[in-house]
C-alpha cells in the first residue's frame, strides 16, 4: 500500500492488571522506510519499550494484554498472522538486539551455536556452511580471531563483545528491520560508540531500517534520520533529528533536553529540572498528560487530550514533516523557522 | 597513563579529606584484582572532586575504600584530623560519621521495612547526638532535600518513586552533619529529568551545609557540571587532574580525550561512515588481574611507544592545576 517497509496505525497495548488497565502504548502512529532509522526516545515508563517488542509481535494478544491498531510489516498485519507464521517473520523480516547482552544469550551455549541454530532453521543450510557464515558475520561486527570465539560461552566475553555477538545473531538472517532496544546502555562509554557506530555502518550497508529505542537523547541525536519522542504512552512530538533537538517545540522535548547537563557548559549550571513524576498509567489524565509537570499549561490542558498535528510546513506533503501534540506549543525562533522550513 | 604521583596533592591548606597512596585489591582464585593501585587524592573544604572512569577503572572500589567498607590494602586516608585506617574500629566507625556515603541504587540502599521518618534519622538514633527535637529534624532534613514531610513521612521505600528514594538517601545521609560527601553514580540509574532534579539538590546541600563532595561517576557531561576539579582514572590509576572548567577543550591525556570523544554528539553519523576514522575496530579494558607493564593504557593508546611499556608515567604539572601521567601527552585541540 505504501513505499514504507513497516507502518504502524494507532497501536494500543493495554495490560489488564490487578491495579485496572495499563495504557502502556496509547495510540502511536508511524511509518519506516528501508534505509532510515527512527529514533523513539522518551524516559522510563513512557512506553517506548513496549512499542518496540509490539511491532515486533513479541507482545500480542493475550488474557491479560490487548494489543490494537495495525503493525504493517510490507502489507503484512503482524498481530493478524498466527503465532507461528509470526515466528517465521522473526529474523529473516525483523530482529531485536536487546539492552543486556548477559540475558539475550544463552549461558550454557557456545557463540558458534547461538549462530548456527539461527541460520540453520532458517536458512536450512548445512552444519558447515552455518559454521562459515558465522564466523563472517563475526568478523562482520568486529570481533578480532572470529574462528576462536564460536567456541567460547558468552561468560568469557566482555560487555561490549557479547553485544557484538547478540548484533550478530540479529543479523544472521538478513533483517529488513531491526530494533534495537537500548542497545548500549548496560555498555561504557567507550564501548557505546562503536557499537552505535557498527549499528549505522550495518543499516547503511545492508539497506535495513533500524528502530533505535532510546533515553538516551545524545546518542539518538547523532544517529537517527528521524525521531518520535514519547511520553506516557503517546507521542508527544515527531520529525526530522536535527530540528527537533535544535528547536523542540513540544514543552515536554524542550524540558527534557533543557535537564541533560552539557559539556559545553561552564560548571556548576544550575539544570532545569523537571518537577514532579511522570502520571500513573493506570489513571491517566484526562487531558494532556504532561499538563500537571509543564511550564505552558493552559485551562485547555487538563480537560481535552492534544492530538498529533502536523505543523504547517513549506514543503508539500512531507512525510517527515513536523507533528506535535500540544495545545501551546513552543513557538520557533525565525532562524529556527527557516530550517525546518527546509526540511534539514 | 595510568601513572602515579602526588603532584596534584595541597599540603599547604586546610584539607577535609587526604588519601595517601590508597591500594585496593581483592583476592580471587584466578590471581589477585588490582582494583585500586596507589591512588592519592585531596580535598578542600566546599570543594567538589569528581572521580571519572569506565566500569571496571575501580572508582567505586575507591570511593568503598575511603569509607572503609571494607577498609584498603594499604594506604592511608585522613579525614580532618583523624587517621581513619590507623583507628580502631570502634573509635574509626565514630570518626567516620563525619562522611557520608551516597549509593548508585537509591532503593536497595534503604531498608524496605522501615518508614522514611525512622531511616532519615537512622544515624542519630545509633550516635545519640544531641537532644535535637527528632520529630521537628526529621521535617526539616525532609524539606531541605525537597520532599514533602506531610506525603512522606509514614512511607517506606516501595511507595516512593526512585527519585524521591534517592533524595530520602540524601536527606539521611546530612542527618548527622557530616563534612564530607561521598557519592558514587547518585544519579545513573534515574531518568534525566529526576537525575537534573537529584544534581541540583546536591549543590544546594553542599552550599547550604559546607560540605565537601567526592563525586564519582561515568557521565563526562554530569561529571564536569558539578564538580570544581576532576580525576580521571583507569584501570585502578590515575591519568589525570584537571580543573572541570577545562576539561572540554583542555584535556590532555590520550584516554581523558578518548572519553570526550566518546560523547555522543549530533555529527556521529556522518563520522562513522568516515573511512578515515577506521570504521568500528575494538578496544577493551585489559585484565585488572594482570595490568599491562608501565602505563596501563597504552594497549588501547594510540600514542604508545616502548617507553610506555617500561616506565610507569608520574603525575606532572603541565598548567596551573592540570597534571597528567603521560609519556606523550596529546596537545589540546585548537578549536
Amino acid at each position: 500500500m505504501s513505499t514504507h517497509l513497516l507502518e504502524v496505525v494507532d497501536l494500543r497495548t493495554v495490560f489488564h492488571t490487578a491495579r485496572g488497565d495499563v495504557r502502556a502504548v496509547d495510540g502511536v502512529s508511524f511509518s519506516l522506510a528501508a534505509g532510515e532509522t527512527l529514533g523513539l526516545v522518551g524516559e522510563s515508563g513512557s512506553g517506548k519499550s513496549v512499542l518496540g517488542r509490539s511491532v515486533m509481535g513479541l507482545i500480542s494478544n493475550s488474557a491479560m494484554t490487548t494489543v490494537s491498531g495495525q503493525v504493517l510489516l510490507e502489507g503484512t498485519d503482524v498481530h493478524a498472522l498466527k503465532p507461528s507464521a509470526r515466528r517465521r517473520l522473526w529474523g529473516p523480516e525483523i530482529a531485536m538486539v536487546f539492552q543486556d547482552p548477559m540475558t539475550s544469550l544463552n549461558p550454557v551455549k557456545r557463540v558458534g551455536t547461538h549462530l548456527t541454530e539461527t541460520l540453520r532453521r532458517h536458512l536450512r543450510c548445512s552444519r558447515s556452511e552455518a559454521t562459515e557464515r558465522a564466523v563472517d558475520l563475526l568478523r562482520q561486527v568486529g570481533i578480532p580471531e572470529p574462528a576462536r570465539r564460536l567456541a567460547q560461552y558468552p561468560h568469557e566475553l566482555s560487555g561490549g563483545m557479547r553485544q557484538r555477538v547478540v548484533i550478530a545473531t540479529a543479523l544472521a538472517c538478513d533483517p529488513r528491520l531491526l530494533i534495537a532496544d537500548e542497545p548500549t546502555t548496560a555498555l561504557d562509554v567507550t564501548v557505546q560508540k562503536q557499537i552505535l557506530d557498527l549499528l549505522g555502518s550495518l543499516v547503511v550497508e545492508r539497506d535495513m531500517a533500524m528502530l533505535l529505542v532510546s533515553h538516551d537523547l545524545g546518542a539518538v541525536a547523532g544517529r537517527t534520520d528521524r525521531v518520535q519522542v514519547m511520553y506516557a504512552g503517546r507521542t508527544v512530538e515527531s520529525g526530522r533529528t536535527r530540528p527537533v533537538f535544535a528547536a523542540p517545540e513540544h514543552p515536554y522535548t524542550e524540558a527534557l533536553l533543557a535537564s541533560i547537563p552539557q559539556l559545553s557548559h561552564p560548571p556548576h549550571t544550575v539544570l532545569r529540572a523537571i518537577e514532579g513524576n511522570p502520571p500513573d498509567m493506570a489513571r491517566p489524565p484526562l487531558g494532556c498528560r504532561f499538563a500537571s509537570r509543564c511550564s505552558r499549561v493552559g485551562e485547555e490542558c487538563t480537560a481535552v487530550l492534544p492530538a498529533l498535528s502536523v505543523v504547517p510546513s513549506p514543503v508539500a506533503a512531507d512525510a517527515a514533516a513536523r507533528a506535535v501534540a500540544c495545545h501551546h506549543p513552543v513557538l520557533p525562533e525565525p532562524v529556527a523557522m527557516e530550517e525546518v522550513g527546509h526540511g534539514r | 597513563m595510568a601513572g602515579s604521583g602526588t603532584a596534584h596533592l595541597r599540603p599547604g591548606v586546610e584539607r577535609s579529606l587526604v588519601v595517601d597512596d590508597l591500594v585496593v585489591e581483592f583476592r580471587v582464585a584466578a590471581g589477585t584484582v588490582h582494583a585500586v593501585s596507589g591512588l592519592n587524592l585531596d580535598l578542600v573544604p566546599g570543594e567538589t572532586l569528581g572521580i571519572l572512569g569506565e566500569s571496571g577503572c575501580g572508582k567505586s572500589s575507591a570511593g568503598r575504600a575511603v569509607m572503609q567498607l571494607p577498609p584498603p590494602t594499604s594506604g592511608t586516608v585522613r579525614l580532618g584530623d583523624n587517621d581513619l585506617t590507623g583507628l580502631k574500629p570502634r573509635a574509626m566507625r565514630r570518626a567516620r560519621a563525619r562522611m557520608q556515603l551516597v549509593l548508585q541504587d537509591p532503593v536497595s540502599a534503604l531498608n524496605p521495612r522501615r518508614k522514611v521518618k525512622d531511616l532519615v534519622v537512622e544515624g542519630l538514633e545509633i550516635w545519640g547526638w544531641g537532644d535535637r527535637h527528632r520529630d521537628t529534624y526529621v521535617d526539616e532534613l525532609l524539606v531541605s532535600v525537597g520532599l514533602d514531610p506531610e506525603t512522606v513521612r509514614e512511607k517506606r521505600p516501595h511507595e516512593l518513586s526512585g527519585g524521591q528514594c534517592q533524595r530520602v538517601c540524601i536527606a539521611r545521609s546530612l542527618a548527622l552533619d557530616p563534612d564530607v560527601l561521598i557519592c558514587d553514580e547518585p544519579v545513573s540509574s534515574l531518568d534525566v529529568s529526576v537525575q537534573a532534579q537529584i544534581l541540583n539538590l546536591l549543590e544546594q546541600a553542599r552550599a547550604r551545609f559546607g560540605l565537601s563532595m567526592v563525586f564519582i561517576a561515568h557521565d563526562v557531561a554530569v561529571v564536569k557540571n558539578i564538580s570544581d576539579r576532576v580525576l580521571v582514572m583507569y584501570l585502578g590509576k590515575t591519568c589525570e587532574v584537571l580543573p572541570s572548567a577545562d576539561l572540554e577543550n583542555a584535556a590532555l591525556h590520550p584516554y581523558t580525550r578518548l572519553l570526550l570523544a566518546s560523547v555522543p554528539s549530533e555529527t556521529d553519523a556522518e563520522q562513522a561512515l568516515d573511512p578515515a576514522r577506521g570504521g568500528a575496530e575494538m578496544t577493551e579494558l585489559p585484565s585488572p588481574l594482570d595490568p599491562p607493564s608501565g602505563c596501563r593504557f597504552r594497549t588501547r593508546c594510540p600514542l604508545a611507544t616502548e617507553r610506555c611499556a617500561a616506565e610507569e608515567p608520574q603525575l606532572r604539572e603541565f598548567r596551573p592545576g592540570q597534571f597528567v601521567a603521560c609519556h606523550h601527552p596529546e596537545p589540546p585541540v585548537e578549536e
